[in-house]
């Protein structure tokens, strides 16, 4: 049995220090030992993109790192969108414009679109669609998770 | 699935690294990026006894000029090659090849070592390295070697790695001013593996001639290849459309390929031919612009 080791990481904000057996998923550690389950877990070989959250400010597949990688890092989760119990703009525009029907994809869709209008607040459609490529739905078709974010854009640069 | 248990070492030097490796020999796994290895670690395909984590080597974490050499630290993720202004400038069809390499979020983690050491024979970096003529140097308890990209891959998922020895840079010749070149892949889905890639560079001289043509294709073997033939019909020649046609011809002769669940053997050569001859117009379209 590996020795488990102790790491600190800080989720939206909150310090964590926990002990991780190193084979633990980064992705199963913030479901299961922080209880944050708003990150889903899909193929677990970097496929899907369900289980996608910010890395030191980069998106990165949780179910592609250690947990025990993640020491002294800050990770954002979809929890990490809402502020004050409001959602964040991005979440209105996916409500507003139906952006999710069974909700699986929406964690990482939701933290692709946020690191896209981070780096680039006024996208094109296609840079729209180039982000969202990498996070699989097999509800939405896709259109209205486009529209949402196209709606969402103006609404964070006037934030 | 979920990986096999192992034991979890950190180096934060080149040095400590190799002396993990030593200790540990075939039973170790360097993880870097982790994008090719973890996948292979959940399904159990990998189940190193023992992983080190080079992620904290910050020495092996650059971009720079050397002379007429662009020098990349082994663990430069793929996103910081695309952010890189010298890479845009100097070494554009890395760029280009590095965008095309799965999705961003791939990309934020992914380095151009891991990339290499993995040797998927699905993958970009492997085919530009190969068209640029670039030069690895990996480190090892007796010292350093510096091997061509037909030294360093073996075969598929192979390379001629000791056990002991890790991967520290990559050398990559800055092509001259007009020079032309493009990055072309098949691929079904955007950031899907390739089923053909390839990269074309053409050397210009005065008057419109090329000098000296290389064209490096992936997708038909258990390694790159380099379309010798072909280049051959090209160098000291003003490109024409019929003469891009032949190339793509004599491409697709040399390629090899096996069939296997995404392309029959027939179709890979053929998309050989075709994704040359594109290739090859790009790039003289670049070298005429450019």
């Amino acid at each position: 049995m590996a020795e488990r080791r102790r790491i600190t990481v800080k989720v939206n904000g909150v310090e964590y220090e926990r002990e991780v057996d190193p084979k633990r998923l980064l992705v199963d550690f913030l479901r299961d030992d922080l209880e944050l389950i708003g990150t889903h877990v899909g193929c677990e070989h970097g496929f899907c993109g369900a289980c996608t959250v910010l890395l030191n400010g980069r998106s990165i597949r949780s179910c592609l790192m250690f947990a025990v990688q993640a020491d002294g890092a800050e990770i954002m989760t979809v929890e990490g969108l809402a502020e004050d119990g409001k959602l964040h703009p991005l979440q209105e525009a996916f409500r507003e414009h139906h952006a999710l029907q069974c909700g699986f994809c929406t964690p990482g869709m939701l933290i692709v679109t946020y690191e896209l209008l981070k780096e680039n607040p006024d996208p094109t459609e296609e840079e729209i669609r180039l982000a969202v490529a990498g996070v699989l739905c097999r509800c939405t078709g896709y259109k209205q998770i486009v529209d949402a974010v196209m709606a969402a854009a103006p609404k964070m640069r006037g934030k | 699935m979920k990986p096999s248990a192992f034991e979890y070492y950190t180096a934060s030097t080149v040095a400590e690294a190799i002396d993990l490796l030593e200790r540990y020999e075939d039973e170790a796994k360097i993880i870097a990026g982790g994008q090719s290895l973890v996948p292979m670690m959940n399904f159990r395909v990998a189940q190193p006894e023992v992983l080190i984590d080079i992620n904290g080597i910050k020495e092996l974490d650059y971009i720079r000029q050397e002379d007429d050499e662009i020098v990349i630290g082994a663990l430069t993720r793929e996103t910081d090659l695309e952010l890189s202004p010298l890479v845009q400038e100097r070494c554009p069809i890395l760029l280009k090849a590095v965008s095309l390499i799965g999705h961003a979020s791939i990309r934020n983690r992914g380095t151009i070592g891991g990339s290499l050491v993995h040797a998927d024979p699905a993958a970009e970096i492997p085919v530009a390295i190969y068209g640029l003529d670039a030069k690895m140097r990996v480190v090892g308890p007796s010292g350093e070697r510096t091997l061509e990209p037909e030294e360093f891959f073996l075969s598929y998922l192979t390379t001629s790695l000791e056990p002991s020895e890790i991967l520290v840079e990559v050398r990559i010749p800055v092509l001259p001013q007009k020079t032309g070149w493009s990055f072309v892949e098949l691929t079904r889905r955007r950031g899907d593996f390739y089923i053909v890639a390839v990269a074309s560079i053409l050397f210009m001289e005065k008057g419109g001639v090329c000098k000296e043509a290389r064209i490096s294709v992936g997708g038909v073997g258990p390694t790159p290849i380099r379309a010798e033939e072909a280049e051959e019909l090209l160098a000291g020649q003003v490109i024409t459309d019929e003469l891009i046609k032949k190339a793509g011809q004599k491409a697709a002769e040399a390629a090899d390929p096996e069939s296997d669940y995404h392309a029959s053997a027939e179709y890979r050569r053929d998309m050989t031919r075709v994704f040359v001859q594109r290739g090859l117009t790009e790039a003289r379209n670049t070298a005429k612009g450019g």
